[in-house]
C-alpha cells in the first residue's frame, strides 16, 4: 500500500467514473434544487413539543429571583425549566470543548447578554414565545467588562466567581516560540515594524440558525437528538459526559446543515435543555433559534487585540516577529481549539517568510460578551495570524521603501525549502510562494497598474493596490500533538462495496454545503474505478457511521479524504485477490486500471470492479473473508499548508472614505483538486467573507454590554450587487504527505482575503503615511484616517 | 380564519390564526423547501411567487394570502421535469448547503419571466434581496444565466 | 419570530376601511405592505389590537399624471415606482430614489404611502417628498383633508393624522419649468437604511436662474429634515460650483447626526456636504439637459 501523492495533476479516470480531478456535479443538489432536503427545523415528530428561551437583557448580573408561574398557566404552556430545575440534574452547567464550564441555565449570576435564563416548552412556538414575556426576573447589575483591556485590569470585578480558584479574569495565557532568540533578532535589526490592530470579533452565521429536536424515549432510554452539528460524534461523547447518560443510548443525527463555517462546533445550551425537557416531559421537543439569538449567544469568532513587530535588516530581510494578543473571551472559554493551544494555531503568524525567531504571547480574558471563538470558516486563530503577517510585511515594505510585491519575494520560503520548519514549531509540507504571486500579479498586470497608481494620485484619485499572500495550516492533525478533550483529531472512513458493484461509504465528518457527498465518492472512484454515481455518501449519524472529530478547520479532505484514499486502496487490495482467483492468476501477475483487474500484458484477460464485487458475495477465494468491506481510522502524519496570493484593486473616494473594490484575483494552491468546481465554490464563498469582514461584518457592544450587531439589519452579510466578481486561479503543488496530495481549501479564502481588501485600502492611501485602519474598514475611519494625515 | 389558497396548484383551504406567518403556514403543510434564516426580512431565505412575484413570506400573514396563488420551490417541477432554473444551478453549482437555494431559485424563475437574457447586472441586482452565506454569489449568477439560455433554446 | 396575537379584517372598499377604523378605535393600525409593521410585530416592538389590512381594496394602487401632480395611491409599491412612466418623466429625484429603497423583494410589497406614513427617521421617501414639496392626502370616514409634507412629518415615527384617517394618496408636484434632482443614499448594503442621504431638487427658470431648490437629509436628525437655508442660498441664484458648495456646507449644518455603530456625526456631516454638492450638480445637468 502506498501513501505517497501522486505527483500528476493528470486525470487517472475518465469522467464515466468521475474521480479526482473532475467536476462532477454534485450527487446532494438533487434534493437540495427540489426542496427536499432535510434540516433540522424540518424534523416533525408525533406530539413534538417547542421550546423557547428566555435570554438575559442585561450584559452583568446577580439573579434575585425568577418568577415563571404566570408564563407556566399559559394554556398551551407544558414546562418551564429554569437553573434550578437543571441544578437539581445536575445539568445547569456544562464543559466547553476548550476544557471550561459554561452555565446553560443561569442559576447566580448572567454574564453576558443574550445568556440562556429560562425557557419555556409549550404546544406551539407562538404560545412558547408569547410565554416567555410573562417571565419575571429581577436582576441586580453589576458592571459590565466589554474589552480584554478592562478585563485584565487592576480591580476588575471577577466575571468568573463561580469558578473555584479563579481570581482574577484571565481565561489562559499561552506563548510559541523563543523568546530569547526572537529578542536578540530584534537587538540586531536595522529597522522594527510595528502594527497594532484589533480583528473585530464576527459571527459565522450561518443562514440556517442552530437547532435542536430531541426526542427521549422513556420507556428505552433511548435518547435521539437532530442536531446542527458539525461533529456529531464528539457531541454524542460530550453528551454522555454533560448528563451521565450511557453513550450507547445517545444518538445523534445531524440532518442537513444550511451552513456551518464554525458556528456549528461548539455544543450550546439550546441542545442541553430541549434535551433535558424531551427527559423530564417524555415528549420530542423543538428548538430552533432566531437570528438574533444566533447572534447575540452562540460562537463568535475573532475579537483578537494583536500587536506584531517585525524586525528587519537593512537589505529588507525579515529577521524575526513577535506578536502579542489579547483575545477577549465572552464570559465563557469555549473555543474548540485542541487542547495543547490555547490560541489555536495563531503561532502560523510567521506566514509565508523564512526567518529563524519568532515569540508569541496570548492570553485570553474573559468579557461580558458571549462565548465562543470558534473557528470561523478558518482553522484555529489561523485567520487572525495571517491578517497580522500579511498586515505586517506589507507596512514593513512600506517602511523600507520596497515594493510590497518584491519585499515578499525576498522574503519567501523558497520550494527547495520544503519541508521547512518553521520557528514556532510547524513542519510546513511543500509550497511554492513566489510561484502563486507572480501568477496573481500577471494576471491583474501589477506593473501597469503601479504606473496607473502614479496617474491617478496625480490627478487626486485614491487608487489602492493591496496583496495577500498567505499559508494556512489545516487538517489538525496528528493525534501526538491535536486532541479535544482528549479525543484525538483522527477522522475515518467505512466502505463497503455491495454485490452488485455499487457502494456505501460512511465517515464520522459531516458536510455543512462543502459537497462531501460529491468529492468523497469521487475519492473512492479515483482509488477503486467505481463511478462517483455509484457511491453512496452517509454522514451525520452516529448510530451509523464510524467515530470521527467532525468537519471543521478545513480537515474533511486532509483527514478523512485521506482515510477515504486509503481504505479504499484496501479494498482494492482484496479486490486484486478476489480478480486473481476469478482470472485464475496471481496476484502480483495482475494490473489495475480503473475500474478493472487484467493479467499483465493480456488486457483481454480482465475482470471489472463489479465482477469482484460481485463474486466477493458469491464467490469468494477460499483463503478470504467473504464481502468487500472495511473501515480506516487515519491519523495524519502532519498537517497541511494550503496556500496562495490574493490581490485586490480598490478606488477610494477622498471625499467621503467610502470605497470599492476593481478587481480581486485569487490564486489558490490547495494541492490536487479532488473537484474543481467545488474547489473554486468554496474559495469564492471564503473571498466573500473576507470581504464581509473587511468592509462591514461585525458585532461591537456598546459600554453597558449591550450587543450591536443582534440581527441581519446591523450584522451585514453582504448581497450579490456589493460581493466583487472574483477572478480565480490557481496552482498545483500537492501535499508529499497526503495519499491523494489534497490540502483542503474551504478556509483559504476567509483566511487570506481580509487583509488582501485592507491592503488595498491602506495602499491607496499609504503615500499619504495612513498604515493602520481597524476592520471593518467603515467609510467614516478610512475618511478619519485621510483627515488625520492630512492634517498632521 | 378560514383561508383558500392555491398552493402548486392545488386549492387548499384551512383555518389559521390572523397572526400566523405565511411563511409558518406554507411550512406547516409539509413544504418545507420554503426556509426562514433571520427576523428582519433580510435574507429572503423564505421567499416565495405570490400570484408569480417573489414575496418574502416571513413579512406576510398567511390571512393575507387567501385567493392568492402560491409557488413554492416543491412546486416549480413541472410535468415531472425540472424547471430550467432547478437544472442549472446544479449545473453551475449554483448552491452549496442550499438553503438559500430555493428562495434564490424562486427570485430568478421570476426575474428569468420578465427577462430570459438578464446581464450579470441585471441579475446580481434582482437576487439583491437573497442572501447566501456559502456560494459567493459567481455561480448562482452563471446558473440564472444558463437557465435564461435553457428557457430561450426552448 | 413569532408575531403577538391581534384581531383583523381586510376590507374591500376604502368606506369599510375608514368604517372599521372608526369602530376599532385607538388599538387598530392600517396594514399595508407591512414591510415595517410586521418586522415591528414580530419583534415585538407593536403589538397593535387589531389590524385593518388594506391590500384587498381595488383601485388604490395608481400612480397618475394630474395636471400639476403626480398622485401616487395607498397601495402603489416601492416597484411601481421604480418601473413607473409617469415618475420617470416627472421626477428626477424619486425615480433615482425608487431602487434604492429596501431591496427588490421588499419593493415588491411595501408602499410609497406606507412608508411617507411611518415616518422613520432612516426612511428615504420623506426626504424625496420634502425635497419635491409633496403633499398628503388623508381620509376619514369624517372627510378628507390635504396636508403639506413639512407638517404631516411630525418627530421620529410620528406623523400628523388623526385616529381615524389613513393616507390615501401622496401628491407629488410636478416642475414649473426644466427640473432635476437626484437622491443620493449611503448605504453599508442593498438592503440597508440609509447611513446618510441627501435629496435634492432644483427647478431653473428661462434665465437658467433657479426658480425652486428643495433639499431634505435622511438619518442625521430625529426626522427627515428640510435643509431650508440651504434651499433659501439656491433661489433667485445662478448655478455655480461656489454656489453648490455653499448649499452643501449650509445642509451640512442642518444636520445633526448621532455617532453610532454606522459613523461619526462629523463623518455624516461631511457626507451630507458632499452628497448634496454632487446632488445639486446632477440635478441641475438635468434641468440643463
Ligand atoms: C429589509 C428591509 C429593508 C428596508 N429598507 C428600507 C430603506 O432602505 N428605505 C426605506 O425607506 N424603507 C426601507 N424599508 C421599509 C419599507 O420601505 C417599508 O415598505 C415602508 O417603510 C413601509 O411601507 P409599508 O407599506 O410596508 O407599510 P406598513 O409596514 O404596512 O406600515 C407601516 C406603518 O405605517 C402605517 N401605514 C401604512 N400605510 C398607511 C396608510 N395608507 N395610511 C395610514 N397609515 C399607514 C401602518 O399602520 C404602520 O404604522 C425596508 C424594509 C425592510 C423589511
Ligand atoms: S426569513 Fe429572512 S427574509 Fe424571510
Ligand atoms: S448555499 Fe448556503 S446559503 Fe446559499
Amino acid at each position: 500500500m502506498t501513501t505517497t501523492a501522486d505527483q500528476s495533476p493528470h486525470l487517472h479516470t475518465p469522467p464515466e467514473i468521475g474521480g479526482v480531478g473532475h467536476s462532477v456535479r454534485r450527487h446532494e443538489d438533487d434534493r437540495f434544487i427540489q426542496g427536499a432536503g432535510n434540516y433540522v427545523d424540518d424534523v416533525e415528530l408525533p406530539g413534538m413539543l417547542h421550546m423557547a428561551i428566555l435570554r438575559s437583557p442585561v450584559a452583568h448580573a446577580k439573579i434575585l429571583s425568577i418568577d415563571t408561574s404566570e408564563a407556566a398557566a399559559v394554556d398551551g404552556v407544558v414546562a418551564v425549566v429554569t437553573g434550578e430545575l437543571m441544578a437539581e440534574h445536575n445539568l445547569a452547567w456544562m464543559p466547553t470543548l476548550s476544557g471550561d464550564t459554561q452555565a446553560v441555565l443561569a442559576t447566580d449570576k448572567v454574564r453576558f447578554q443574550g445568556q440562556e435564563v429560562a425557557a419555556v416548552v409549550a404546544t406551539d412556538p407562538y404560545v412558547a414565545r408569547d410565554a416567555l414575556g410573562l417571565i419575571f426576573v429581577d436582576y441586580e447589575e453589576l458592571p459590565a467588562i466589554t474589552s480584554p483591556q478592562q478585563s485584565l485590569a487592576e480591580g476588575a470585578v471577577l466575571i468568573r466567581d463561580d469558578k473555584e480558584d479563579q481570581t482574577d479574569n484571565l481565561a489562559y495565557e499561552w506563548e510559541s516560540g523563543d523568546k530569547a532568540v526572537t529578542d536578540q533578532a530584534f537587538a540586531e535589526a536595522a529597522k522594527i515594524v510595528t502594527l497594532e490592530t484589533h480583528y473585530p470579533r464576527s459571527h459565522p452565521s450561518p443562514l440556517e440558525t442552530c437547532g435542536a429536536v430531541a426526542d427521549v424515549n422513556p420507556a428505552s432510554g433511548q435518547v435521539t437528538i437532530y442536531m446542527t452539528s458539525q461533529a456529531p460524534h464528539a457531541h454524542r461523547t460530550v453528551f454522555a459526559l454533560v448528563a451521565g447518560l450511557p453513550e450507547q443510548n445517545i444518538r445523534i443525527i445531524s440532518p442537513d446543515i444550511g451552513g456551518g463555517f464554525g458556528n456549528k462546533v461548539p455544543v450550546y445550551p439550546g441542545y442541553v435543555i430541549a434535551t433535558a425537557a424531551s427527559l423530564l416531559i417524555g415528549k420530542p421537543v423543538k428548538w430552533v433559534e432566531s437570528r438574533t439569538e444566533n447572534l447575540i449567544s452562540t460562537g463568535f469568532a475573532r475579537d483578537y487585540h494583536m500587536k506584531g513587530e517585525l524586525a528587519l535588516n537593512n537589505e529588507g530581510r525579515i529577521l524575526g516577529l513577535r506578536t502579542e494578543i489579547w483575545s477577549d473571551q465572552g464570559a465563557f472559554f469555549a473555543d474548540a481549539q485542541p487542547t495543547k493551544f490555547k490560541a489555536g494555531l495563531f503561532h502560523i503568524v510567521t506566514g509565508s517568510y523564512d526567518y529563524p525567531a519568532a515569540h508569541v504571547v496570548a492570553r485570553g480574558a474573559y468579557t461580558n460578551k458571549a462565548p465562543g471563538g470558534v473557528a470561523y470558516r478558518c482553522s484555529f486563530r489561523v485567520t487572525e495570524a495571517s491578517y497580522m503577517i500579511e498586515r505586517l510585511v506589507q507596512n514593513a515594505a512600506y517602511e523600507i521603501g520596497m515594493d510590497p510585491a518584491e519585499f515578499r519575494a525576498l522574503n519567501f520560503i523558497k520550494p527547495e525549502q520544503f519541508p521547512y520548519h518553521s520557528p514556532t514549531g510547524f513542519v510546513y509540507d511543500s509550497g511554492d510562494y513566489e510561484g502563486a504571486m507572480r501568477k496573481a500579479l500577471g494576471i491583474v498586470d501589477y506593473e501597469s497598474l503601479r504606473k496607473e497608481q502614479v496617474t491617478a494620485r496625480a490627478e487626486g484619485r485614491l487608487l489602492g493596490i493591496g496583496m495577500a499572500s498567505f499559508t494556512e495550516v489545516v487538517g489538525a492533525g496528528n493525534s501526538q500533538e491535536y486532541d479535544i478533550l482528549g479525543l484525538k483529531m483522527f477522522d475515518s472512513a467505512e466502505l463497503r462495496v455491495h454485490p452488485t458493484g455499487k457502494a456505501i461509504l460512511k465517515l464520522g465528518v459531516k458536510s455543512q454545503g462543502q459537497g462531501h457527498e460529491t468529492t468523497f465518492a469521487q475519492i473512492v472512484a479515483e482509488e477503486l474505478g467505481i463511478p462517483a454515481g455509484d457511491i453512496k455518501v452517509l454522514e451525520g449519524d452516529t448510530d451509523n457511521t464510524p467515530y470521527g472529530l467532525g468537519t471543521y478547520a478545513s480537515r474533511s479532505t486532509p483527514v478523512a479524504g485521506a482515510a477515504t484514499a486509503i481504505i479504499s486502496r484496501t479494498l482494492r487490495e482484496k479486490a486484486r485477490k478476489i480478480a486473481a482467483h476469478l482470472l485464475e492468476a496471481s496476484a502480483a501477475d495482475l494490473d489495475w486500471e480503473p475500474g478493472k483487474f487484467f493479467v499483465k500484458g493480456s488486457p483481454d484477460q480482465s475482470v471489472t470492479i463489479q465482477d469482484v464485487a460481485f463474486a466477493a458475495y458469491t464467490n469468494p477465494p477460499p483463503e478470504e473473508e467473504p464481502g468487500l468491506e472495511g473501515v480506516h481510522y487515519y491519523d495524519p502524519p502532519n498537517m497541511t499548508y494550503p496556500f496562495g496570493t490574493y490581490v485586490v484593486v480598490v478606488e477610494v473616494d477622498a471625499e467621503t472614505g467610502e470605497w470599492k473594490v476593481d478587481r480581486m484575483i485569487a490564486v489558490d494552491d490547495c494541492g490536487v483538486r479532488i473537484n474543481p468546481m467545488i474547489v473554486d465554490g468554496q474559495i469564492m464563498g471564503g473571498l466573500t467573507e473576507g470581504f464581509a469582514a473587511a468592509t462591514n461584518q461585525f458585532i461591537t457592544f456598546d459600554d453597558d454590554g449591550n450587543c450591536i450587531g443582534s440581527s441581519f439589519m446591523d450584522y451585514l452579510v453582504p448581497t450579490a450587487w456589493e460581493t466583487p466578481r472574483f477572478e480565480l486561479d490557481e496552482t498545483v503543488t500537492p501535499s508529499p504527505h497526503h495519499p491523494i496530495g489534497a490540502k483542503g481549501v474551504g478556509e483559504s479564502a476567509t483566511v487570506g482575503s481580509p487583509a488582501a481588501y485592507v491592503n488595498a485600502v491602506i495602499d491607496a492611501l499609504a503615500h499619504l503615511g495612513v498604515r493602520n485602519i481597524d476592520m471593518p474598514l467603515l467609510p467614516d475611519r478610512v475618511w478619519s484616517a485621510i483627515q488625520d494625515a492630512e492634517g498632521g | 380564519m378560514e383561508i383558500n389558497v392555491t398552493l402548486n396548484g392545488t386549492q387548499r383551504t384551512d383555518d389559521v390564526e390572523p397572526r400566523q406567518l405565511l411563511v409558518d403556514y406554507i411550512r406547516g403543510t409539509g413544504n418545507t423547501g420554503t426556509h426562514i434564516g433571520c427576523d428582519t426580512t433580510s435574507c429572503g431565505a423564505c421567499t416565495v411567487l405570490v400570484d408569480g412575484t417573489p414575496m418574502k413570506t416571513c413579512t406576510m400573514f398567511a390571512v393575507q394570502a387567501t385567493g392568492k396563488s402560491l409557488t413554492t420551490v416543491e412546486g416549480l417541477k413541472q410535468n415531472g421535469a425540472l424547471h430550467p432554473i432547478q437544472a442549472a444551478f446544479k449545473e453551475k453549482h449554483g448552491l452549496q448547503c442550499g438553503f438559500c437555494t430555493p428562495g434564490m431559485m424562486l427570485t430568478s424563475a421570476a426575474l428569468l419571466e420578465e427577462n430570459p437574457d438578464p446581464s450579470e447586472d441585471d441579475v446580481r441586482w434582482a437576487i439583491s434581496g437573497n442572501l447566501c452565506r456559502c456560494t459567493g454569489y459567481v455561480n448562482i449568477v452563471k446558473a440564472v444565466q444558463h437557465a435564461g439560455e435553457l428557457i430561450r433554446e426552448n | 419570530m413569532f408575531p403577538p396575537a391581534f384581531e383583523y379584517s381586510a376590507p374591500t372598499s376604502v368606506e369599510e376601511v375608514l368604517a372599521t377604523l372608526a369602530a376599532e378605535g385607538d388599538g387598530a393600525r392600517v396594514l399595508a405592505g407591512g414591510q415595517s409593521l410586521i418586522p415591528m410585530m414580530k419583534l415585538r416592538l407593536a403589538s397593535p389590537a387589531y389590524l385593518v389590512d388594506i391590500n384587498n381594496v381595488s383601485g388604490l394602487d395608481y400612480i397618475e399624471d394630474v395636471n400639476g401632480h403626480v398622485a401616487i395611491g395607498a397601495l402603489a409599491r416601492h416597484r411601481d415606482i421604480v418601473n413607473s412612466d409617469v415618475i420617470a418623466s416627472t421626477n428626477h429625484a424619486m425615480a433615482s430614489a425608487a431602487p434604492w429603497v429596501a431591496d427588490p423583494i421588499v419593493r415588491n410589497r411595501g408602499t410609497l404611502c406606507g412608508s411617507v406614513a411611518h415616518c422613520d427617521p432612516e426612511g428615504d421617501w420623506n426626504s424625496v417628498m420634502l425635497a419635491a414639496r409633496a403633499q398628503v392626502v388623508a381620509q376619514s370616514s369624517t372627510g378628507e383633508r390635504v396636508i403639506p409634507i413639512d407638517d404631516f412629518i411630525v418627530d421620529f415615527f410620528t406623523n400628523s393624522l388623526q385616529p381615524g384617517e389613513i393616507v390615501k394618496e401622496v401628491r407629488v408636484p410636478k416642475y414649473s419649468g426644466s427640473g432635476g434632482g437626484a437622491y443620493l443614499k449611503l448605504e453599508r448594503k442593498i438592503g440597508d437604511y440609509a447611513t446618510v442621504a441627501v435629496a435634492s431638487q432644483i427647478e431653473l427658470d428661462g434665465d437658467g436662474k433657479i426658480a425652486k431648490a428643495g433639499i431634505a437629509l435622511t438619518a442625521v436628525n430625529n426626522k427627515n429634515t428640510r435643509a431650508s437655508a440651504a434651499e433659501d442660498a439656491l433661489v433667485g441664484e445662478t448655478p455655480s460650483d461656489e454656489l453648490f458648495r455653499e448649499a452643501g456646507d449650509l445642509a451640512s449644518q442642518a444636520a445633526n447626526p448621532e455617532t453610532n455603530v454606522r459613523g461619526t456625526a462629523d463623518w455624516k456631516r461631511e457626507v451630507v456636504r458632499v452628497y448634496t454638492r454632487r446632488g445639486l450638480e446632477t440635478a441641475l445637468a438635468q434641468a440643463q439637459g
